[in-house]
């Protein structure tokens, strides 16, 4: 073999090998839920899988309303940030005046808030308002945290748009709402999607809030497997089953987001 | 895919129609929805921990009231907690920052070159980044760090080295590698973007000139990398100050205080022994921290946004 293909080879076994190390612990967490609680401390991977823990869980815990929560929640909180910020992102994009550049800063930097920083009062303040532990109060939380995100994304997306088919379209006579509606939506709903699919992810996943501001009612999926800490987490095939559930579903979501991944979570510093 | 795309500035959309119509009038409304409810969200809850951490104010004692001055603080720095706990963070940031970024920067090298199911090994790598805070931490804590029916129990015996109990005897460890298994896939991702955007020709015509790989990597690799690089620290940094629910749920501060960090001592003080008071001036520590960082990364942005989004 020529140098070159040596090369190739060491590449793809070192490329798949960290790839493989990566995984690892999301792949046996994924196997370990299919085993029985007996067969879980042992490292095979060859074993004749079983429902058992899946059914375990079901049966002993509410899951279906955890599950529930951290999907009224994401969704929720998601389409709130879209509703608030399109009319925002198309004034700056196709109407921007001086002070738009300054507002989208601004807007961005509401984000370095520390949320350990306002944890005292927004607990203190959802607790006299009566929000402690419900949808809402996660919804508005989750809504002010991916505000910023969902601005910044709809406005490079709607100034990515040719100026000229809007002029055109002015031109026939259609109104600001049909322009949005006929011509915005189609052209900038690759974009716009993704960017929803990252305020899901993001939503779904965050656990400081959601374990502070939520017990039994509200609580979505993290502060459920939460509740596995110990000494429960000692069952690995009901913790592996339980997490599988709450993991697997935004993974693919992830994966097919992964491109504009970049552009959102660096506020279009690096794309 | 170029950390610096020109596209047109803001400036030139600046439609002559805007003087004369009457419409902006309504469209200067269109800004309320996102601008009202984030002026609030920074506004409000800031000036009340600001509030509370001058004055006395226990959940659960109501009746002692009154201005405490900088009592708060004083009683803060007194906290036999508060040294290990400042000192916890600044160690677990810089380590999951250096371990992370180093790792990214290797990352990319390793999967900007092609080779066969390039593109499922890069979304295995990038997987951790999806898998929820609790999932991670527990999921690490109870099957691969177990000391002595974990994975790395298991492969340490095969190798005949002693197991290492992780969580009691090196707990901050412990939490640092979860927590940067949970980032490298960030800042990989970040950092092979940007990496895709170096000219090839660059690269070639260096090679051309005899640049072997290391020098190639540390004078045309490296300094594209930069802004990336800065990039990553900052925005891993805002949000490592906040990391709760890895710590929450493996050790809960532990044992002592090795695992105490500013978030963690913050949500112990104030709704675990209800002292709102000394709570809210930890918690406006740790914003006095982001915004030292914050002002760089916005700074940076504006650069960006000035030369076109």
């Amino acid at each position: 073999m020529s140098k070159a293909a040596w090369y190739k080879l060491a590449l793809t076994i070192a490329g798949w090998l960290v790839a493989a190390m990566f995984f690892y612990p999301i792949f046996w967490m994924a196997i370990t839920a299919f085993k029985t609680e007996k067969g879980a401390y042992s490292p095979d991977i060859i074993f004749w899988p079983t429902l058992e823990s899946f059914a375990d869980v079901f049966a002993r815990s509410d899951y279906f309303l955890f599950a529930r929560n951290s999907i009224l929640v994401s969704f929720g909180s998601t389409l709130l940030c879209f509703i608030l910020a399109i009319p925002s992102a198309y004034r700056m994009a196709f109407y921007p005046t001086q002070k738009s550049q300054s507002t989208m800063l601004w807007m961005l930097s509401t984000k370095m808030m520390p949320a350990v920083g306002v944890l005292i009062p927004i607990y203190i303040i959802w607790q006299k308002l009566g929000l402690l532990d419900t949808i809402t109060g996660l919804i508005i939380i989750y809504t002010l945290m991916n505000l910023p995100i969902a601005v910044w994304m709809s406005y490079t997306y709607f100034s990515e748009v040719p100026k000229g088919i809007l002029e055109a379209g002015r031109i026939d006579g259609a109104g600001a709402l049909k322009e949005l509606w006929y011509l915005l939506r189609p052209m900038t709903m690759p974009g716009l999607s993704s960017t929803a699919l990252l305020l899901i992810i993001l939503a779904w996943n965050e656990a400081f809030w959601s374990i502070n501001l939520s017990s039994a009612k509200a609580a979505p999926l993290t502060v459920f497997i939460a509740s596995y800490s110990s000494p429960e987490g000692l069952f690995w095939a009901k913790l592996s089953a339980a997490s599988l559930l709450a993991v697997a579903p935004i993974m693919v979501m992830g994966w097919l987001t992964q491109k504009q991944l970049v552009r959102g979570l660096t506020f279009g510093a690096v794309k | 895919m170029s950390v610096q795309t020109p596209t047109p500035a803001l400036a030139e959309y600046q439609a002559p129609i805007l003087k004369i119509d009457p419409a902006e009038k309504w469209r200067r409304l269109l800004m309320w929805p996102s601008v009202v409810p984030l002026l609030l969200w920074m506004i409000v809850p800031l000036a009340f921990t600001i509030y509370f951490s001058f004055i006395r104010y226990n959940l659960l004692n109501p009746a002692n009231t009154g201005f405490a001055g900088f009592q708060n603080y004083q009683f803060l720095w007194g906290d036999a907690s508060f040294g290990p706990a400042v000192l916890n963070t600044l160690i677990f940031i810089g380590a999951v920052l250096i371990i992370t970024v180093v790792a990214g920067i290797l990352l990319a090298v390793l999967y900007d070159q092609d080779f066969p199911g390039k593109n499922v090994a890069m979304l295995l790598v990038i997987a951790p980044f999806f898998v929820m805070p609790t999932v991670s931490a527990l999921i690490w804590k109870n099957m691969i760090m177990h000391p002595v029916y974990g994975s790395i129990a298991l492969f340490l015996q095969k190798l005949g080295l002693p197991a290492i109990d992780w969580f009691a005897d090196l707990p901050l460890l412990s939490v640092i590698i979860i927590v940067s298994w949970e980032w490298i896939p960030f800042s990989f991702l970040i950092l092979v973007t940007a990496i895709k955007s170096l000219d090839q020709e660059q690269k070639e015509a260096a090679a051309i000139d005899g640049a072997g790989p290391f020098t190639l990597f540390r004078y045309i690799v490296l300094p594209h990398l930069e802004k990336a690089i800065g990039v990553v620290v900052m925005i891993e940094m805002i949000f490592l100050l906040s990391i709760f629910a890895e710590i929450y749920t493996t050790t809960g501060g532990g044992p002592g205080n090795a695992t105490t960090t500013l978030a963690y001592l913050v949500y112990a003080l104030g709704l675990q022994q209800f002292d709102a008071g000394i709570a809210s001036a930890g918690g406006i520590l740790a914003v006095v921290l982001a915004n030292i960082v914050s002002i760089f990364l916005v700074r940076m942005l504006a650069k960006n946004l000035k030369q076109g989004v």
